[in-house]
């Protein structure tokens, strides 16, 4: 890691008329970390991260992101065409449901080849070994590249729109409910794939979830949100084992013990 | 005056009033200025249905004028209903001369096929198009693909390529093959056989699309380049036909297939009648000439 944060926020705050999304939140994201933001539905998660992914106009505050050049720019400053370069280049971004972030009529093949296409490959053969490469990365088998998402289970589709996020080499991934209605045991070696290619890639990463025990797993720190305000942070083991606002105290209280 | 001249002076030259002219006249000039790229425009109602060249016959309105030689081509041939029903259309509110012979006209309004005979400058070839947006099919939202166009984001369309490819190891698109004009914008080049694409690449004539039920114009002006899309490994090709027309010999066209009996029988015949048949004419010339010897 180094001494320079990859993106930064500031002050953000998202008010939907009256109502509160999210409201003054801070912090620093440094590269290859992995921050999870947990706290219950309705507390802002899904909103924060949109302000934060350029894929929902905040209503006030700064989110800087450290280029490839090391320049570190204001992403609202920038040009629409620059945000949507850097979604398709530098981020991935994983949806909870894999038919928001997937073509479905599409082959998955052509799925994982898509970002590769946009910017400029045109060589069939090696987009196709590409996207063939990127399906065994994510355990999905060779001969189901052809086949369309429609016809893939939910942990598989999850595991095809992982592939199709970082065929790229992205430096930044924004997660929303990665695990969320697939089944314990799924979820546990999708959690395995996901931390080892964080872990290869050195991959940066904020993951909303309302799955501590996701959090846990994945993150290095994490951000406790209640009512659209940032109750506690810190280390994810830290804050696990040692929560200090009542919120959080209770929030960990709640984890069903098996 | 006769009956039939009475009865047209309820019209205005061209059907269209003066206004609407030039409001189509201002969407083709910035068409033009702007090659490719899907200007929008009041389109009117017309009197016949949608998908029957609605945006094809306000082009031709707006452009013709008295002096003007009309040819009218569905699918390649002068004499199918479309054709011949809006070429009677313009003898009527225009009273225009009209021409089957593609040399001779200065406007050829045609239903997805380019003539074979080379257009030749000052001539204008008037598409009529169902679906002007080369990416509907693949993104749904005219938001979305007006702002994909806005900022070249093509990656799209090879997908849609790069499936050809993956299901029937070729590209299999064999019409409405999409283009890049001019190194720019990608346009639908209307239905037209990909046969017909290198003869868009530096046509000397003007190219106009019209699209009625969409309401959007666009344009490839004179010596303008028109490049298929493809992938290094699998470049752009034609159609290829086995055998030549079975009508004049000629090869090197588009043929039709036509059925001639519920058995098997058929026979392949050029698209462009007007084309065929001057070939066929001149080759009975030449066996006349022999039989005089």
């Amino acid at each position: 890691m180094t001494d320079q944060a990859l993106l930064s926020a500031r002050s953000l705050s998202k008010h939907y008329g009256n109502r509160i999304g999210c409201t003054d939140i801070s912090f620093d994201l440094w590269p290859g970390e992995v921050l999870a933001v947990v706290g219950e539905s309705g507390s802002g998660k899904t909103t924060l991260l949109n302000c934060l992914s350029t894929r929902l106009l905040p209503t006030s505050g700064v989110v800087s992101y450290r280029m490839r050049d090391g320049a570190f720019r204001d992403l609202y400053r920038m040009s629409e065409a620059e945000r949507r370069f850097l979604m398709r280049t530098d981020w991935g971004f994983v949806h909870q449901n894999p038919a928001d972030g997937l073509r479905m009529t599409v082959s998955a093949g052509a799925n994982v080849g898509e970002r590769l296409m946009a910017l400029g490959e045109r060589h069939y053969g090696n987009i196709r070994a590409s996207a063939t490469d990127w399906l065994g990365r994510v355990e999905i088998a060779h001969d189901r590249v052809d086949d369309e998402p429609r016809a893939f289970s939910g942990g598989m589709r999850q595991r095809l729109q992982i592939a199709r996020n970082l065929v790229t080499g992205p430096r930044l991934v924004f997660m929303d409910e990665p695990t969320g209605g697939l089944d314990v045991s799924v979820q546990a070696r999708l959690l395995d794939l996901l931390r080892g290619l964080v872990q290869e890639m050195e991959l940066a990463a904020i993951v909303v979830t309302h799955d501590l025990a996701v959090a846990r797993l994945l993150s290095h720190r994490i951000m406790v949100m209640k009512e659209g305000r940032a109750v506690e942070s810190g280390l994810t083991d830290r804050v696990l084992d040692d929560p200090q606002a009542p919120y959080t105290q209770l929030l960990v209280s709640s984890i069903l013990q098996v | 005056m006769s009956a039939t001249a009475e009865h047209i002076a309820r019209y205005n030259f061209a059907y269209l009033d003066e206004q609407t002219k030039r409001m189509i006249r201002r969407a083709i000039l910035k068409a033009i200025s702007i090659p490719g790229y899907q200007v929008p425009f009041a389109s009117r109602e017309m009197p016949m249905p949608y998908g029957w060249g609605t945006g094809g016959v306000q082009v031709t309105a707006s452009i013709i004028g008295p002096d003007d030689v009309l040819k009218v081509i569905d699918q390649g041939a002068d004499d199918t209903t479309n054709a011949v029903s809006i070429r009677a259309f313009f003898q009527t509110v225009a009273d225009v001369a009209t021409t089957t012979e593609t040399g001779k006209a200065t406007i050829i309004q045609t239903r997805h096929r380019i003539p074979e005979e080379s257009l030749t400058a000052g001539q204008v070839l008037v598409y009529q198009v169902p679906i002007p947006e080369p990416l509907r099919f693949l993104e749904p939202r005219e938001t979305e693909t007006r702002k994909m166009h806005a900022l070249e984001e093509y990656g799209l369309m090879h997908v849609k390529l790069y499936e050809d490819i993956a299901r029937h190891g070729h590209i299999a698109t064999t019409y409405a093959y999409p283009v890049k004009v001019e190194g720019r914008y990608v346009m639908d080049p209307s239905p037209t056989p990909k046969f017909d694409n290198p003869k868009m690449h530096m046509s000397p004539a003007l190219q106009l699309f019209g699209a009625g039920r969409e309401k959007r114009i666009y344009a490839v002006p004179p010596f303008t380049r028109v490049e298929s899309l493809d992938f290094e490994d699998h470049p752009f090709q034609v159609q290829t036909f086995e055998e030549p027309c079975a009508l004049c010999g000629g090869t090197g066209t588009y043929l039709d297939e036509v059925v001639l009996d519920d058995r098997g029988g058929r026979m392949f015949v050029c698209s462009d009648t007007d084309y065929c048949e001057k070939r066929q004419a001149s080759a009975s010339a030449l066996l006349g000439e022999e039989d005089a010897r």
